[in-house]
């Protein structure tokens, strides 16, 4: 059972988080053509190892957040609040 | 009369006799007694029959790893089946029979599978049964083998105990409570750490407990120091302990789970509101596994008679039980450890038959060994048992030389084998743990985790008695390191201590036998060396495949006692190394656990929460008949005495076309928002504009996912102007949030919107129909003449109510097409809200109406519905919304509508369907030209709701249909070939009553 | 030597010693007409089909692990074609009508066991989704059927019919021809054949790069060397985007762990497959008598091959709430298999922009029913370099150009599906 390190709450048992997918596709600007948005809403590059996704604290502070996971292991190396980089604060 | 009880010794309590039944019979044993202990002690060893070959079987083991002993226990809704007579506790009143047998244990039809066994080797199954090449013929054949399968039998009612779970927290959490786990669990508490430590048995101590011949333990005999350490450990503030209790897992984030077993062994009457397990949700900063090691068995031929058994299960019955389970041994062991159990036993007054060892003379050097051939014991070095005799049970082995020559029969009631040991690795490998082999045991011992887990004593691969408080202590000192903070490294792992001169394990697995002699393997899936060696014959060579083609290991013991000699069978037949075959997964759980245990409370009634709005108690009190929405429970319509459901929705919805009518719409998601880019965000959100909304006025609005399809729809009221109240769909009100919440914090973190749901917080219920207007003038401050207050405006209001005036909010909407209005006020005025407009209404012929007859309405008015109409796979311009969607702006979902499909004229499009006069809409009916053709038949479009339309006096429904808007006035079929039914539909608009809106806006 | 009552009598006499290899393990070639990647059902089957089918013998499959060791070896064994789009209907039925005459075909029984698969009802907008769903199998030339809550209750005793359950059945939607096979015999029964006709599998070789010349496949990298081939299949599942991406492409596919379980094994118990939406559970009794179960995902993108415990709670919690009777049951054995989830819940079964590449995957874990289905189209389109009217839907390129086969209607949300 993940220990998700919420960066606002601290950790917190996985059940209390939902699961926002993949964090590194980059939203398109409003009139990007639509190739943009097509790789933006249906492409990943699913990588096997360090996984950078969107978690929401639902059954907490609700705050969303980004965590880098290890699809291989689950283990979580880092997670930062919206607009901070990754990998500056351990969990 | 316990014949086999000996006149002293044993942890049990010779105090309280206890009485059970076994296969019908009257039997008594002592508390502390295994079921298992407790029939040895009558001299039954016959316990019950294997899995494949029906053949009659004993007592193999005297713990967990049981593969033999399986009873059935208890009777009626408590009854459970496949239980290890060996871990179950007798208590007065047990009840206990052998399963898999029929008509008894020792006489059983099923033993044919035996007699031609030879016909049913390891994956025979896949080989035949092909004919008549029909599925009906396997079907049959597979009714016969799933009766001939399967081992005891499942309670056909419901289970009536209760089961509990809690979360533990700790820092060093030690799963095992013999000496090393102990000596660990001492350790960590001793250095301040929070301590839990659990143990699958009811007692501490492990196999250690047993022995007064054995080491002694920092001076002190074994006995008093376990004691002492308890006496410690349970009066340390800061340690838990668990016995009865299995960690049967390990998870991410460092989470064991354990279940408590709490009731099993007490009798009746059990402690009111005890449950009869807990499961455990342990976080802990470290893990010691202690969980011992299993004693693995020899296959020679017949190695399955009752009365063979592990001979360290034989000690334990002795020492531990005060019990012999025989009166002749033959001891066949690999290894110098087994001596002292053989001494054991004849201490206990078992004859010694004869020692069989594979070894040489010269490999034969431990203390031990010249112990018991200083006491006399026959030593047979070099030799093999070749194969038992008997049926019911053992009564004599034949013994050879290893090289071959005439066997010697040698008569006894007794076979213990003593294979070498497994670590318990599970909950190592469960972390990520690797192994090793470690040729002086000839077993897997941990190797090394990223995790912080360390293994101690047996588990760790450490036999040697003087050593396991020492290897314990170590382990308990290192997982405080790793609880406070050291990295988990491979060093963390000691390697097992070894004293110095230990004689290696000689690995023995089988021995040679003629073709049809059954060697097993694995005891209760009936896996023998010849199955192993089929297997590798056949291609079916790696780890994984020997297990699924052969079965081995796939029982209810999960192979802990055949796994390894499994596939060390499979390295020789194939000549190389058992590293070189490698490990099967140790998957979780260690030991099976009861289903429920797992979700606790949180099942049958309370699998999921129940939501229900402050007015259910009203709808109950006026029998609303209730049905699921989501997690809601909402009235499907109020039967009146005599009155079917759907007359009762029937006459609710003409009410509100007549008079007016009253429904809980509590269930809406609502969400305010606030903030200064409020209506920005809207604008963003919906396909329609929401800048332009005036303050006080509301505005129906559809939102998008990503992808262009239709997301939710719901009313949008602009409250002030940097305050907005959104409504969404009951099934999606989660969904949305979540969305809102993403698009705010991640997409667009720069608007300042702020946005919180208050579904919880506002009771809102719908006031339809022509005399809409009269109720709630009734009940409000607000002028609500059609002037004062047009259609879609809103606004605050105070609510006259039997609390006396609340505070409220009006709403000019309508979903039924009829006048309309929806009030919410604050949750804790619901009810009372609710019994006002029931009274205020009464005047004017108001009636409640549920959710039937509100889908009537809006189907009439052509309003569509997240989930029917809006299916995930339809577009705004799908559902004729296509208007709404403002072409001056941008919103979500929007740049992907554009694909070349989403566009395409044949997309099915949102239509009204009119039933030829008298005929019933089929639910769930497909729209065809041609119903009579073969199949398949196309379909063009589907019926998504229907009703038996009053206002229109036939069936209508809306439907999707292929370029449907292009099509009003086609006749179609709609058929149900599942209903049988099919009727002639004519296409129309989605609208079938006052398509201009003019009885809403009135 | 062909399998029988008769073999085995013979066999038996003899003491089993002349069983020969069920596939040989030959060391790889240097080249192939094709290759497939992946030794699961899907990739046995596509090698067995384009030899069967299509004359195409000269075929490598290439597994990193054991054959069957992936999603095959790990599903909880259940067929079905009870689909409502058509294009999933037609695919899922040829795969069914496939299942029917499989262990003939092969020679060697998959116990393709046809119970029945009854999905129940919970509400009155589960029966409308439910009786639209049937009939369009109906309509489609699929066996269904509507079943009364009194039918059901009298059918599987041990299931909760009690209108004060929380999730009351209501009634259920049931495939008399649906059912189980045996997961395992799928990819032995298949590597047999395939190896029969002239197929290498190459067990423990794993593929490590793509060769890619002049925009066309020039070969593999393996662990046991360069293999070139003009046509390769890739048919890895949970690691499709893995292995598409050494060859340059990105899939709308992400991998997810879907766990399943089993209980002891008792005697039959339940003759039938029941699943249920409302509370998101399966279930069946395999034939050595355990209840085999499986839920939800566990909502996270993993390639661990297992989950975490409130999935198997609520998996259980779902069981025992549907019958009440099993709680005294023991869990057995739990695991976990990685899922390719695609963006509209659909596979991916095409040519992929890459000349001579294919691709069969984006399971969602509905995998293994597909399995014969999958094989024999992947094999057409790799042989024809065209798809079959069957496969023809199921293309990379729906996604951009909005023709998405979402049979729940969840969105471009990988894990919802």
């Amino acid at each position: 059972m993940m220990l998700i390190p919420c960066p606002w709450c601290g950790p917190r048992n996985q059940v209390e988080f939902t699961y926002g997918g993949d964090a590194t596709v980059e939203r398109p600007a409003d009139d990007a053509p639509m190739e943009a948005w097509f790789a933006y809403v249906y492409l990943r590059d699913n990588p096997r190892g360090p996984h950078d996704e969107w978690w929401l604290h639902s059954a907490g502070c609700r705050s969303w957040f980004a965590v880098r996971r290890d699809t291989r292991t689950h283990d979580i190396l880092a997670s930062a609040p919206v607009g901070e980089p990754l990998g500056e604060r351990a969990p | 009369m316990q014949k086999f009880r000996l006149a002293t010794g044993g942890d049990i309590d010779r105090g309280h006799p206890v009485r059970f039944e076994f296969n019908g019979a009257p039997l008594e044993g002592y508390r502390g007694d295994t079921l298992a202990s407790a029939l040895l002690a009558h001299g039954r060893h016959l316990v019950g029959r294997s899995f494949k070959y029906h053949r009659p079987r004993g007592i193999f083991s005297a713990g967990a790893e049981e593969p033999s002993a399986l009873v059935q226990i208890a009777r009626g809704a408590r009854t459970e089946p496949n239980a290890r007579a060996t871990v179950v506790e007798v208590h007065d009143g047990l009840v206990a029979r052998s399963q898999n047998c029929w008509p008894s244990v020792r006489f059983d039809l099923g033993a044919i599978n035996n007699v031609v066994s030879r016909l049913i080797p390891a994956g025979f199954y896949y080989k035949t049964f092909m004919w008549p090449p029909t599925p009906a013929a396997w079907l049959r054949y597979e009714h016969w083998i799933r009766r001939a399968a399967g081992m005891g039998r499942s309670a056909t009612s419901a289970d009536p105990d209760r089961y509990d779970q809690r979360f533990a927290h700790c820092d060093v959490l030690v799963v095992g409570g013999g000496v090393a786990g102990l000596a660990a669990a001492r350790a960590a508490a001793g250095g301040g750490a929070r301590v839990i430590v659990c143990d699958e048995t009811p007692r501490w101590g492990g196999l250690a407990r047993r022995g007064a011949s054995s080491v002694p333990i920092d001076g002190a005999p074994r006995g008093d120091w376990i004691d002492t350490c308890v006496d410690d450990l349970a009066g340390a503030a800061d340690v838990t302990m668990l016995s009865r209790s299995t960690a049967f897992g390990y998870y991410d984030g460092n989470l064991v789970g354990a279940v408590e077993r709490v009731t099993h062994h007490l009798a009746a009457p059990l402690p009111p509101f005890a449950p009869r397990e807990r499961l455990w949700l342990i976080r802990a900063k470290a893990v010691v596994l202690a969980s011992g090691a299993h004693e693995r068995g020899i296959a020679y031929p017949d190695n399955d008679r009752p009365g063979t058994m592990l001979l360290s299960a034989a000690r334990t019955y002795v020492e531990r039980f005060g019990v012999r389970p025989g009166t002749c041994a033959v001891v066949f062991a690999n290894h110098d450890g087994a001596y002292d159990d053989a001494l054991a036993l004849r201490d206990a007054g078992i004859e010694i038959a004869a020692v069989v060892d594979p070894r040489d003379d010269a490999a034969m050097a431990g203390v031990d060994v010249r112990r018991a051939r200083d006491a006399g014991l026959p030593v047979h070095a070099r030799s093999l048992v070749l194969r038992a005799h008997g049926g019911h049970r053992v009564h004599a082995v034949d013994v050879a030389a290893r090289e071959g020559g005439k066997s010697q029969r040698i008569d006894c009631d007794l076979v213990c084998v003593a294979g070498g040991w497994s670590p318990a690795v599970h909950l190592f490998s469960q972390a990520r743990g690797t192994l090793r082999y470690d040729e002086a045991i000839a077993a897997f011992v941990p190797d090394a985790s990223p995790l912080p887990i360390v293994a101690a004593g047996a588990a760790n691969g450490c036999f040697d008695d003087a050593l396991l408080a020492a290897d314990g202590t170590a382990a308990g000192e290192a997982a405080l390191a790793l609880a406070r903070g050291a990295s988990p490294s491979p060093a963390a792992v000691a390697r097992p201590p070894r004293a110095p001169g230990a004689a290696p394990v000689e690995p023995l697995w089988t021995v040679p036998a003629p073709y049809g002699a059954k060697r097993f393997v694995d005891l209760q899936n009936d896996v023998t060396v010849d199955d192993v060696a089929l297997a590798k014959r056949e291609g079916y060579q790696s780890v994984e495949h020997l297990k699924r083609y052969t079965t081995l290991g796939m029982g209810t013991d999960q192979g802990k006692t055949s796994n390894v000699p499994g596939l060390a069978l499979m390295a020789a037949e194939l000549g190389t190394t058992i590293p070189a075959v490698g490990t099967t997964t140790f998957r979780p759980p260690y030991t099976p656990v009861t289903m429920g245990a797992f979700p606790g409370a949180h099942t049958g009634p309370h699998v999921e929460p129940v939501r229900r709005s402050a007015m259910h108690a009203w709808h109950a009190s006026q029998g609303a008949r209730f049905v699921n929405a989501g997690l809601w429970k909402r009235p499907h319509s109020y039967p009146r005495t005599g009155e079917s459901e759907d007359d009762a929705a029937r006459r609710e919805a003409i009410n509100v076309r007549r008079n007016v009518g009253v429904v809980d719409v509590s269930t809406l998601g609502k969400i305010e928002l606030q903030g200064r880019d409020a209506a920005a965000f809207l604008n963003r959100v919906y396909i329609n504009r929401f800048d332009s909304l005036a303050v006080g006025r509301c505005r129906y609005g559809v939102m998008l996912r990503d992808d262009g399809m239709v997301m939710d729809d719901g009313t949008t009221s602009r409250l002030a102007d940097t305050h907005f109240l959104v409504t969404t769909t009951t099934v999606n009100a989660v969904r949305v949030m979540q969305h809102f919440e993403y698009l705010l914090q991640v997409a667009w973190p720069t608007l300042e919107v702020y946005a919180t749901s208050v579904t919880e917080q506002w009771s809102a219920a719908a006031i339809s129909g022509p005399r809409a207007r009269d109720v709630v003038a009734a009940l409000v401050d607000l002028d609500v003449s059609n002037a004062a207050f047009p259609f879609l405006a809103v606004g605050a209001c105070r609510v006259r109510t039997a609390d006396g005036e609340v505070p409220g909010r009006l709403f000019r909407m309508s979903y039924s097409g009829e006048l309309a209005y929806e009030l919410h006020v604050p949750t804790v005025h619901g009810l009372a809200a609710w019994e006002g407009i029931i009274a205020a209404g009464a005047p004017f012929g108001l009636m409640p109406y549920g959710t039937e007859a509100m889908s009537t309405l809006r189907i009439e008015k052509g309003h569509v519905v997240v989930g029917a109409e809006a299916d995930g796979r339809t577009t705004a311009d799908d559902l004729g919304l296509g208007k709404l969607v403002n072409a001056g702006k941008w919103c979500v979902g929007k740049p992907l509508l554009g694909r070349p499909a989403l566009v395409a004229d044949d997309r099915w499009q949102l239509v009204g369907l009119t039933a030829q006069h008298g005929a019933v809409m089929p639910r769930g009916g497909k729209l065809v030209a041609d119903p009579d053709r073969a199949p398949p038949i196309p379909m063009q479009g589907h019926i998504t709701s229907w009703c038996e339309s009053p206002h229109v006096g036939a069936w209508i429904g809306l439907a999707l249909l292929a370029g449907g808007r292009a099509r009003h006035g086609e006749t179609l079929w709609a058929v149900s070939p599942l209903a049988d039914q099919r009727v002639r539909v004519t296409v129309g608009p989605p609208a079938f009553i006052d398509p201009e809106g003019t009885r809403l806006r009135g | 030597m062909r399998y029988s009552a008769f073999s085995l009598a013979r066999e038996a006499l003899r003491g089993h010693r002349d069983w020969p290899r069920a596939w040989r393990s030959p060391p790889p070639k240097k080249a192939y007409d094709a290759v497939v990647i992946g030794g699961g059902g899907h990739g046995l089957a596509t090698a067995y089909y384009l030899a069967k089918e299509h004359g195409v013998s000269n075929v490598a499959v290439l597994e990193k692990g054991w054959i069957g060791g992936g999603n095959t070896g790990r599903n909880t064994t259940i067929v079905r074609s009870n689909y409502h789009l058509d294009a999933n209907a037609h695919f899922y039925e040829f795969s069914l009508k496939l299942w029917e005459k499989l262990s003939q075909a092969l020679n060697f029984n998959v116990m393709y066991s046809a119970r029945g698969v009854l999905n129940l009802v919970h509400s009155p907008a589960d029966i409308d989704a439910a009786m639209r769903r049937g009939n369009a199998m109906r309509l489609n030339g699929i066996d269904a059927k509507f079943m009364s809550r009194e039918e059901i209750a009298a059918w599987i005793p041990n299931l909760d019919c009690s209108p004060h359950a929380r999730f009351p059945v209501l009634g259920g939607l049931l495939q008399p021809r649906g059912g189980t096979v045996r997961h395992d015999a799928v990819a032995w029964g298949y590597a047999r054949a395939a190896d029969a006709l002239g197929v290498d599998i190459v067990e423990r070789c794993e593929v490590q790069g793509i060769r890619v010349e002049g925009g066309a496949i020039a070969g593999v990298e393996t662990s046991q060397g360069f293999i070139a081939t003009p046509k390769l299949g890739i048919a890895v599942a949970g690691h499709s985007s893995h292995v598409a991406a050494m060859a340059g492409i990105t899939l709308p596919i992400e991998s997810h762990v879907l766990q399943a379980m089993v209980s002891e094994p008792v005697k039959p118990i339940l003759d039938t497959v029941v699943t249920s939406g409302a509370v998101h559970f399966y279930v069946s009794q395999s034939d050595k008598g355990e209840l085999v179960m499986g839920g939800d995902l566990d909502f996270y993108n993993s390639y661990a091959q297992r989950g975490n415990l409130p999935v198997i709670e609520h998996v259980v919690a779902a069981c025992l709430a549907l019958f009440p009777s099993f709680g005294r049951l023991k869990l057995m054995r739990t695991w976990g298999g990685i899922m390719d989830m695609t963006m509209d819940g659909s596979p991916i079964i095409a040519k992929l922009p890459v000349k001579g590449l294919y691709m069969t995957g984006g399971w969602c874990y509905g995998g293994f029913k597909a399995t014969p289905a999958s094989g024999f189209l992947h094999a057409h389109t790799i042989a024809h370099d065209a798809p079959h009217p069957l496969n023809a839907p199921f293309t990379l390129e729906r996604f951009a150009e909005g023709r998405m086969i979402d049979e729940k209607g969840a969105g471009p949300y990988a894990w919802a599906h």
